[in-house]
């Protein structure tokens, strides 16, 4: 009996099934995994700018503090409070989509959608204070006290690495409604809903790059 | 994916979890602990991290291959970081980012 | 022989559809890999032709040709194209694409929709890229180093950067691709270590594009970034450092030479097997070597920052770490050598091709040894002999096993043979004419040649001359198999299913295969390469 999965007779006819798969178990293996892969490319992609961060934080120990302190902690610990409730309402989508409850899935993923938005838009705010504040990098900049320079440094990251994180949720956002839409059709069922755990993953995936940017921005100096 | 269907209650307790170690992070960073604050602080969030991959993202109920892929983007970002750091590090203290 | 008539009745994937949109929208990831291969030889066209002016000047010791400013957009544009849009792409997204679902018993890939994403990503990327070279082109280097390409370049740095940036996806979801599809669909009595080698060396280098293309991707971000917003991350003036974009740059770039090696020594594997009809020797050895070639690859970059004020501690250790990542590359050169040994072998092209690639490789290697050396590369680094060393391996190299691999499976991807007198003759030239063009530069590098100028002392122009002669050898060499090859198309002998009556599952179906490759998934029983029975066997 040859080793290795099951050997198919007959190509199994479900309307859910891609032509160059054998099974459904062999493309939600595949569609997990590919997830799962594009997440670590993520990794690594955020991870050029941690690494910069890294280098100037242990360069320029004392700007960074300074500069970190005109960040809004309450704004920031706020938004990681939404973030958080954003990744409980997705994590129950999934879970609903699971168990074939239609309801709960389009209910889970709107919720989610609100908390994302609502964090944009505290980050939204956070981004005008600095625009008012001068403490956008680049020819409007001005800072008081001796680390002028390198507090730019610390706002460039600050800047770099938000909005690269505030693309990719609303990156994350325009899936979701895609899902909303595709899920009030009837499109999901527990033997198919590979796109709502897939797009569960980036959603934890962004809640977790934010996990880390909160006390890495706006946490180096409080005392 | 597991297809493995976790109770409500989980997820519940996981994001409780979630939120107190939140209100932590915030409270040590207002704790003068010296040096120790910024460990604290990773290692704060590399918990909150954890639960979410091990729960949320049901990595504690896939396969192994799926761990082996989520560990080898941890290791991978382990790498860039701490080679990088291995040249700022141990430069002459009189160059410009030196150790 | 078929009659050309049989064949041309029969259905297979490239007339089972007609027209522009069955080609620009198809999922098959045959037709695919042929959309990489139009591609990618424009581009290498077009690479070439960079060369080829910089050859021209370089006759004499005077700039008497170009103005250093064109010079310098001569040598980055030539670099770009080639590294980023040829040598990255070319194994894995043509013969890669075509040959690994076929290879492991499959339909298609794992997510064909996906891999045409990735074409069309490719191409506007390389379209981004064509209009900053139309437009005046970029003279940083490809290396676009810092802050020459954030502060004081005035040409069109961000174009190509956007460019490369998006190319970069490409070759992470074709990496996404491999990865998902090897691991999740090998037929029935696949095992790993059935696998035939190519399909190892493709999952490493697989591995290496989706670890590491999103750094520079950030890196080039930040760049573009710098230039438009004037953020500083690599600006001195605002207590940056422009060696932390070499760090994130290399992180990528050096990992980039063995994504494009490992594929080349994939396609060596199956060449060396079928023209000695032996199985390869040390199977295990070679299958991990290329993982091991994927992990310590990532941990050498800085090996090309030594003279950059690089700490000297952390330049010791990479150096120590470059001299270990050469063990796993001479595994395969002495496994390969082994694998000939005894063996019953013949010089069809394919074949003249891998023993190109076995010598040349093994000179860009062990010349690569020198240059792990520290105190060596200090005098070395930024002249001939860096540009001499990373060509041997680029070109003696891998696009030896590129043109070696397009040969040997030209009769599967096409259903014809192409002219065997041309295709020896071809190859010949192509080794004559590259060792010509590329040997006098060693020289010249060691005597002192700075590489990027476009004036050297009189004394350096015997070589430079050898060198320039050597290069309209190796570009008559290269269009040699265009001619025959398009050719072959029409003119060319029909194929049999499996004319090298070599071992694979890609050569038990017909030449040209049907679009979903196989009637029934097959089922594997033997191991890869059993050319001999087992008495015979010396490995």
């Amino acid at each position: 009996m040859p080793i290795g999965r099951r050997r198919p007779t007959l190509a199994e006819h479900h309307a859910a099934l891609a032509h160059q798969f054998d099974d459904l178990d062999q493309q939600r293996e595949a569609s997990s995994l590919g997830m799962w892969v594009f997440l670590v490319t993520e990794i690594m992609f955020f991870g050029g700018l941690f690494t910069g961060y890294t280098v100037y934080r242990h360069a320029y120990p004392e700007a960074f503090a300074d500069a970190s302190r005109r960040l809004a902690v309450a704004l920031g610990a706020v938004n990681t409070a939404v973030l958080i409730c954003s990744s409980l309402t997705m994590a129950l989508a999934v879970r609903s989509a699971q168990v074939g409850k239609r309801r709960g899935v389009i209910a889970f993923l709107s919720l989610t959608m609100l908390l994302g938005s609502a964090f944009l838009v505290v980050k939204g705010v956070e981004y005008a204070h600095k625009f008012h504040d001068h403490l956008v990098p680049g020819a409007t900049f001005a800072f008081e006290g001796p680390h002028r320079p390198h507090a730019e440094l610390f706002f460039s990251f600050y800047f770099a690495m938000t909005g690269l994180h505030a693309l990719h949720m609303v990156i994350g956002i325009g899936i979701l409604a895609a899902l909303v839409v595709l899920s009030s059709r009837g499109r999901f069922s527990p033997d198919d809903y590979a796109a709502v755990e897939n797009t569960g993953l980036y959603w934890h995936f962004v809640d977790i790059v934010w996990i880390f940017l909160f006390p890495l921005l706006y946490l180096i100096s409080r005392t | 994916m597991s297809g493995y269907v976790l109770p409500q209650k989980t997820y519940y307790l996981v994001f409780a979890a979630l939120l107190l170690l939140t209100l932590v992070t915030v409270e040590v960073a207002f704790f003068d602990m010296g040096l120790l604050n910024f460990p604290m602080a990773l290692a704060i969030s590399t918990c909150k991290a954890t639960i979410v991959i091990l729960y949320f993202m049901h990595l504690r109920y896939s396969s192994r291959l799926t761990w082996l892929v989520a560990g080898a983007g941890v290791f991978w970002l382990f790498i860039l970081i701490a080679l990088t750091m291995s040249d700022y590090l141990t430069r002459a203290s009189l160059s410009v980012l030196g150790g | 022989m078929m009659a050309t008539s049989l064949s041309e009745r029969r259905e297979h994937y490239l007339n089972i559809s007609y027209g522009v949109k069955s080609w620009l929208l198809t999922t098959d990831h045959k037709r695919i890999a042929l959309l990489y291969l139009i591609s990618i030889t424009l581009f290498f066209f077009l690479g070439g032709a960079f060369a080829v002016l910089i050859r021209l000047e370089l006759l004499t010791p005077t700039g008497d040709l170009l103005q250093s400013e064109t010079y310098n957009k001569l040598f980055t544009m030539h670099g770009v194209t080639m590294v980023f849009f040829f040598l990255i792409p070319s194994i894995p997204a043509v013969l890669g694409n075509f040959l690994v679902p076929m290879m492991i018993g499959a339909r298609d890939l794992a997510f064909p929709r996906l891999n045409l994403a990735s074409w069309y990503i490719y191409t506007i990327g390389g379209l981004f890229t064509l209009v900053a070279a139309v437009a005046g082109g970029v003279d940083t280097g490809w290396t676009f180093y810092t802050p020459y390409s954030t502060s004081y370049a005035n040409t069109h740095v961000i174009l190509t950067a956007v460019g490369i940036f998006i190319t970069g996806f490409s070759s992470i979801l074709t990496g996404l691709n491999f990865i998902v599809t090897i691991h999740t669909m090998r037929a029935p009595g696949l095992t790993w270590f059935r696998l035939p080698l190519f399909i190892w060396a493709q999952y490493a280098a697989s591995l290496i594009m989706v670890l590491g293309t999103p750094v520079v991707a950030i890196a080039i971000v930040l760049v573009a970034l710098e230039r438009l917003l004037r953020i500083g991350i690599f600006d001195p003036a605002l207590g940056g450092d422009p060696v932390l974009f070499q760090h994130l740059f290399w992180f990528y770039s050096h990992p980039a030479v063995y994504i494009m090696i490992l594929p080349a020594m994939g396609v060596i594997n199956e060449l060396i097997t079928c023209f000695s009809r032996k199985r390869i020797f040390g199977y295990p050895f070679i299958a991990f070597s290329g993982l091991a070639i994927a992990l310590l690859g990532f941990l050498v970059w800085g090996h090309h920052m030594f003279l950059s004020s690089q700490s000297v501690y952390a330049s010791m250790v990479f150096s120590i770490l470059s001299f270990l990542v050469a063990i796993p590359s001479a595994v395969k050169v002495f496994n390969w050598t082994a694998t000939l040994y005894k063996g019953s072998i013949s010089y069809e092209t394919p074949m003249l091709y891998a023993f190109g690639f076995i010598g040349l490789f093994t000179v860009g290697g062990l010349t690569g040894l020198f240059l792990a050396t520290l105190a060596v590369d200090v005098h070395v680094h930024d002249t001939y002999f860096i540009v001499a060393h990373f060509h041997y391996i680029m070109v003696g190299g891998v696009i030896m096993a590129y043109l070696g691999g397009i040969h040997f499976w030209w009769p599967k991807m096409s259903g014809r043979m192409y002219p065997e007198g041309w295709g020896r003759l071809a190859a010949l030239v192509i080794f004559i004419g590259f060792n010509l063009t590329f040997f006098p530069q060693f020289l010249l590098g060691y005597l002192g040649m700075p590489r990027r100028y476009h004036i050297y002392p009189p004394e350096f122009q015997v070589l430079n001359v050898m060198s320039s002669a050597g290069a309209s050898i190796l570009g008559v060499g290269y269009l040699i198999p265009m001619v025959y090859l398009l050719w072959s198309l029409r003119y060319g002998a029909v194929a049999d299913p499996n004319p090298w009556e070599a071992k694979g599952l890609e050569w038990e179906t017909p030449s040209p295969p049907p679009t979903a490759n196989f009637e029934k998934t097959p089922v594997v029983t033997e191991e890869a390469y059993a050319y001999w029975p087992k008495e015979a066997d010396v490995g």
